[in-house]
């Protein structure tokens, strides 16, 4: 038995001393994903898709690791600084207190975060007008709903989430005034089991549209609407397919081509830190193609939308943006 | 009749050992099924754990929590109480040594002291709790502990999103003032002075339980606690004390959390800490050395497989496989101790 044991033990350290990789040329790009991680079919998926396009297109090499909780954002982001990687992209506000430590810990290493401002000249901060884009959507559940009533389902009582349901509750009375749009808070990003609950007590107090911005608990939103007589409008990624039909639209934030473009100006040596904001007018947020729902709404509500996204675009609509 | 031989020392550390080795040899089947080298993954998992002075210390600053959870699950064990509450326990000392690290502005020869005690006197009073409750109105410890732990999850949520909220976007306190934190000893890594507060606590639980009367009362309880009732041992006393001590243990968990990792609550930071100690406790076998060696390699694991995660492609849930693969064989002690032809302990 000893025998074997040791016999073992030198068998994992010899194999561990071949698996260390020889040294790359190619840039090298780290990725931290926010707690729910990947297969959320939403937020993560969605930055995990820009990476894969970046590693197809711009020659990189890609690490990548799902936290599995809070306490490793700042283990994980200083393990990647240490690698000395040409850019560390880490998703979600989640990451954003230890960031501000870490990367002041580590002026020559660059940083990227979305969702969120941290005000060191090494890191780029990615953000989204998710107001608008949640006001398009708005639009269309204030014109598709029959009882008047529409519900939002949202992940953590955060500002930020806060900014998904402001816009969406004045994209609801801009197209109808008399709708009436219920709010509720699931507390966490990866709860589907509480998502579901809460939107089908919304759908007994009469909501028959439910907007969620709930990450991974959205799925539960999404998974209530396909058994019951409501529809869901899905969030981050284009979530249309997960019930096809019964998801009117989904509110796109482009995180994918955030996560794109701050690894290619960090590969074309043009990353200078700051803010970089993405909106309605460059496709940073927006609604998803219809692909499911195209015969069931009409084509007025489609002209509304488009009426909409113009009017914000040329600045006579103004969607109110909480954070501000 | 079969003679009933005492094992040996050394065979009691060969069970683990077993156990480790069958939790290995199992989950290399689960990794060649999704593809990947067994050795190779195993390798990794252990130069990324113990293959530098840098992953030793990511692994001790993983150990360390678990530790302090591992030491007060094996305390009540011995005597006779299964504190599945060390969670709650955690929780409630952590937010003590949270608010006595940012209301005070103290020196730190006695902010720090004074946080860490916090912590202790929480988790004690709450663990205390249960231990009344099991002592005076036989609610089994195990029921009560559970419900314990989740009016301490509720309770401090409740207070750290609601008066005691630091107002960013995360559900967490503001930053606990310096003076009140354990020191970093091995920077970069989050490797603190409470691996030490751990050492000291592993040997006091020694010295109650083996060297002092209360010790030897306590595990007369949990041996047998109608023969300890007997002898004139007041059984309900110590199972108030049992779990008091259990719970402050357990609050040094919450301690080495928000003094050394965090220097702030948020929300529901302790990754099942507290059950992990469960595990923890039952392959050290319930002896404060075992226990600090069983944290040491669930540290390893757990850090092994975080730094395979930032590297490679191979799943982080293959090491939870082996974690669960580890307790399942142990608690099959039985299985092996046939496999090995020992005689069954007594």
């Amino acid at each position: 038995m000893r025998n074997k044991l040791s016999l073992l033990v030198v068998v994992v350290l010899l194999v561990g001393l071949i698996a260390v990789p020889a040294a790359a040329q190619k840039a090298r790009i780290g990725l931290i994903f926010a707690e729910g991680g990947l297969g959320d079919q939403s937020f993560n998926d969605a930055a995990y898709r820009g990476l894969m396009q970046a590693k197809e297109e711009l020659d990189i090499e890609v690490y990548y690791v799902e936290p599995a909780d809070i306490a490793e954002m700042e283990e994980h982001q200083r393990a990647y600084a240490d690698m000395g990687l040409d850019l560390v992209i880490v998703i979600g506000f989640i990451h954003q207190s230890a960031l501000t430590e870490v990367s002041a810990d580590y002026p020559n290493i660059k940083f990227a975060i979305v969702d969120d401002v941290v005000d060191n000249p090494n890191v780029t901060s990615l953000l989204f007008e998710e107001h608008e884009g949640s006001f398009l959507v708005g639009v269309v559940a204030g014109m598709m709903t029959k009882s008047n009533v529409v519900g939002f389902v949202g992940g953590m009582e955060v500002p930020l989430i806060r900014k998904f349901q402001v816009g969406f509750e004045e994209g609801v009375k801009w197209a109808n005034p008399n709708a009436q749009v219920l709010v509720n808070y699931a507390g966490a990003f990866d709860d589907p089991g509480r998502g579901r609950e809460l939107a089908i007590s919304q759908y007994e107090r009469g909501a028959d549209i439910i907007y969620h911005a709930a990450g991974g608990t959205g799925s539960g939103v999404i998974d209530a609407a396909a058994s019951n007589d409501f529809y869901a409008i899905g969030v981050d990624s284009d979530q249309d397919y997960m019930a096809p039909g019964k998801v009117l639209t989904s509110m796109i934030k482009r995180v994918d081509m955030a996560v794109y473009e701050v690894i290619k100006a960090a590969v074309e040596g043009t990353l200078e830190g700051g803010t970089w904001t993405f909106g309605v007018a460059d496709g940073g947020v927006g609604t998803s193609e219809f692909k499911y729902t195209k015969d069931i709404i009409p084509q007025e509500v489609f002209d509304r939308v488009e009426e909409a996204k113009q009017k914000i675009i040329s600045g006579e609509i103004v969607v109110t943006n909480p954070l501000q | 009749m079969r003679d009933k031989v005492k094992a040996l020392p050394w065979q009691e550390l060969l069970l683990p050992l077993v156990a480790v080795v069958l939790a290995l040899l199992v989950g290399s089947v689960f990794i060649l099924y999704v593809g990947e080298n067994p050795l190779k993954a195993y390798g990794i998992l252990f130069t990324e754990s113990l293959g530098s002075m840098r992953n030793i210390a990511t692994t001790l600053q993983r150990a360390t929590p678990l530790m302090f959870t591992g030491l007060a699950v094996a305390f009540a064990f011995r005597a006779g109480l299964f504190n599945i509450g060390a969670e709650g326990q955690l929780y409630i000392g952590a937010f003590c040594a949270v608010w006595v690290g940012i209301s005070f502005n103290l020196p730190r020869i006695i902010h720090l002291p004074l946080a860490i005690f916090a912590a202790m006197v929480g988790g004690a009073l709450w663990a205390s709790i249960a231990g009344y409750l099991k002592a005076k109105l036989g609610v089994h410890e195990v029921i009560n502990t559970i419900m314990l732990n989740f009016i301490a999850l509720f309770l401090t949520d409740w207070l750290v999103t609601g008066p005691f909220h630091g107002g960013s976007w995360v559900p967490e306190t503001v930053r606990i003032s310096s003076s009140a934190a354990f020191t970093r000893i091995y920077l970069p890594t989050r490797l603190t002075t409470a691996v030490y507060v751990a050492g000291i606590a592993a040997a006091a639980v020694y010295i109650i339980l083996w060297k002092t009367k209360r010790g030897y009362e306590l595990r007369a309880v949990g041996l047998n606690p109608d023969a300890a009732e007997y002898g004139g041992i007041n059984v309900a006393r110590n199972t108030v004390i049992a779990m008091a001590i259990s719970g402050a243990l357990a609050g040094l968990a919450g301690a080495e959390q928000i003094l050394g990792l965090h220097n702030r609550f948020i929300v529901r930071f302790s990754s099942d800490l507290g059950f992990m100690g469960i595990a923890v406790a039952l392959l050290g076998k319930n002896h404060p050395v075992g226990v600090l060696l069983a944290a040491v390699l669930f540290g390893a694991l757990q850090a092994g497989s975080a730094a395979m995660d930032r590297s490679t492609a191979v799943p982080r849930e293959l090491i939870t496989i082996i974690q669960a693969l580890i307790i399942f064989f142990v608690a099959a002690e039985f299985l092996i101790r046939r496999m090995l032809r020992l005689k069954e302990d007594a």
